[in-house]
């Protein structure tokens, strides 16, 4: 559950892609133990913000610090103590899901000794032990989602970043990424920061969230606080719609997927 | 052993670099065919071209025939074509997701960059073995002894890790499959004609051959004929060939360290 300690803090960072940028000036505070989700259309900024805290991506201006470790200066202590779910699928089909853990076991310097007893309980905890000798790319989206969740948390890290962590699974896939990922924060306490379109998600899952428009975020706090401002009966789809304008929402839209496709193709 | 610490940070490095060279080493012996079918190319060049060349007055001398000259530079040429396409797989890891999850851990860029380089290594030496067999085929005269087999595994390897790793540079450039074919495609040509793989430097014009003694794949050539042939020698000495074709990697590795993050940006 949250503590005070901070975790995650972010100072007017940005990002500029040529002229156009995609996260402005944007501060952003996340607490130990909490679940904070990022909401935002296509396009918003939201994977460019978690590229940026995951080392990833070089920041334009700005600061942060995760797990008060600088994003920039000491970006490889960052790097030890988080886990990242890309918005790709990043485990790799053509190894074993056993294969997959025992890479990220390697990387992260998980002693040999307890490498083999550290994968075998990953996979059991994410319901995937029968499946650890199987090739992944035999495996349904869902089972993907849950073995690179199992990889990010192999090592235990304070921090878990999860980008869209439920796209294109069906009702019963998503219910079970959710479970597990509440499940986690219970036993293990890990901070996470997600991102999500889908309201649904936010409202299952996140303690807190802030909504993210053309780079910045507009507003944030908890669900419940966010639609009382609104007013009686107000949902989330309403507290989205007016901070982020309903107007321009649909066209902006279109012309999100379009860019995003594109870069897509460019950078990945 | 004198300093622990030392010795950790050497074995820590040690466990980063074949955490991706050994997934790299899985799939390649799950799935053959790509390093396989890749194996017709050279047993073109020595069946067809070879066999014509080999009466070529002027190529041929006394002492050995064109075809022994040639085995070693085919073999060369396998390994600088299957490295240099290397980073086409890495962009395609890349746009897979499967480059990210290695980026995000906090293992030096240099160990994640001689992992693939190492794994390259593999297939050049699955090439290899397919190249002495049907050298054996075509009676060329190989050296056989322990030494020289293992000079020659030495030579693919460093060969290999070389030019995949200027492969995995090029690919952070232009970060794109379609770019990168071209580019590919370009750079291939010129550095095997430009080097001593299919034909003496001594009738080469001056020009080609000041630039033929500053590519690599000269040096790569130069010492698998001397190992692999029963009676090679080497133009430039077995040492100077090893530490151009190091010194080469060593560099293209820092350069690609430092490049290495881009692709995932
Ligand atoms: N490497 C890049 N180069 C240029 N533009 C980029 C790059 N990455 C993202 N963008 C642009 O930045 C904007 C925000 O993208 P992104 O962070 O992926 O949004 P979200 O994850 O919220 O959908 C988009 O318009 C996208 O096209
Ligand atoms: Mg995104």
């Amino acid at each position: 559950m949250p503590t005070n300690q901070i975790v995650i803090q972010t100072r007017e960072l940005t990002k500029v892609f040529g002229s156009f940028s995609a996260v402005q000036s944007l501060d952003l505070m996340v607490r130990s133990g909490e679940i904070f989700g990022l909401i935002g259309t296509n396009g918003a900024g939201k994977s460019t913000l978690i590229k940026m805290l995951t080392t990833l991506l070089p920041p334009s201006a700005g600061t942060a610090s995760v797990a008060s470790f600088d994003i920039v200066e000491q970006a490889s202590s960052v790097r030890a103590h988080i886990g990242y779910v890309p918005q790709l699928l990043s485990s790799d089909g053509n190894l074993t899901g056993y294969e997959n853990l025992l890479m990220s076991a390697r990387l992260y310097l998980i002693p040999r000794a307890i490498r083999k007893k550290k994968i075998t309980e990953a996979l059991e905890r994410m319901d995937l032990a029968d499946a650890g000798n199987r090739l992944v790319g035999q495996y349904s989206g869902g089972m993907i989602r849950r073995l690179e969740i199992a990889q990010a948390m192999l090592h235990e890290p304070a921090v878990l970043f999860l980008d869209e962590p439920t796209i294109g699974l069906d009702p019963v896939a998503r219910h079970t990424v959710w479970n597990h990922l509440l499940d986690l924060r219970k036993q293990e306490g890990v901070t996470i920061l997600m991102t999500t379109h889908q309201m649904d998600e936010a409202e299952a899952l996140c303690d807190r969230i802030g909504i993210m428009h053309q780079g910045r975020l507009t507003v944030t706090g908890t669900p419940k606080a966010l639609k009382d401002h609104m007013g009686k009966g107000a949902t989330l789809d309403d507290v989205f719609a007016a901070n982020t304008g309903s107007d321009s929402e649909q066209s902006g839209r279109i012309n999100a997927v379009k860019q995003e496709r594109e870069s897509a193709r460019a950078h990945g | 052993m004198a300093n622990p610490t030392w010795f950790t940070r050497v074995s820590n490095f040690l466990t980063q670099i074949q955490a991706v060279s050994d997934t790299e080493f899985r799939k390649l012996r799950r799935d053959p065919s790509e390093v396989l079918t890749r194996a017709f190319q050279p047993a073109i060049w020595l069946l067809l071209f070879g066999e014509v060349m080999a009466n070529v007055r002027g190529l041929a001398t006394s002492s050995s025939s064109y075809l022994d000259f040639l085995a070693p530079g085919i073999l060369a040429q396998s390994v600088l074509f299957s490295a240099i396409f290397f980073g086409i797989s890495i962009i395609w890891e890349r746009d897979l997701g499967v480059l990210h999850r290695q980026m995000v851990s906090p293992a030096p860029r240099s160990a994640l960059v001689l992992g693939k380089a190492l794994a390259s290594g593999f297939r050049g030496l699955t090439q290899a073995t397919m190249v002495y067999l049907l050298a054996l085929i075509l009676g060329i005269h190989l050296a056989l002894e322990p030494f020289s087999i293992l000079g020659v595994v030495a030579f693919i390897w460093i060969g290999s890790a070389l030019f995949s790793t200027f492969s995995l540079i090029i690919a952070c450039l232009v970060k794109t499959r379609d770019r990168f074919m071209g580019i590919g495609q370009l750079l291939t040509m010129p550095i095997f004609f430009a080097s001593n793989a299919i034909y003496p430097i001594e009738i080469m014009p001056t020009w080609l051959r000041a630039l033929s003694s500053a590519n690599p794949l000269t040096y790569e050539v130069d010492g698998l004929r001397a190992l692999m042939l029963a009676d090679g020698i080497t133009k430039y000495g077995l040492a100077t060939d090893f530490a151009v074709l190091f010194a080469a990697t060593s560099i293209c590795v820092v350069i690609a360290a430092r490049l290495y993050p881009r692709l995932t940006e």
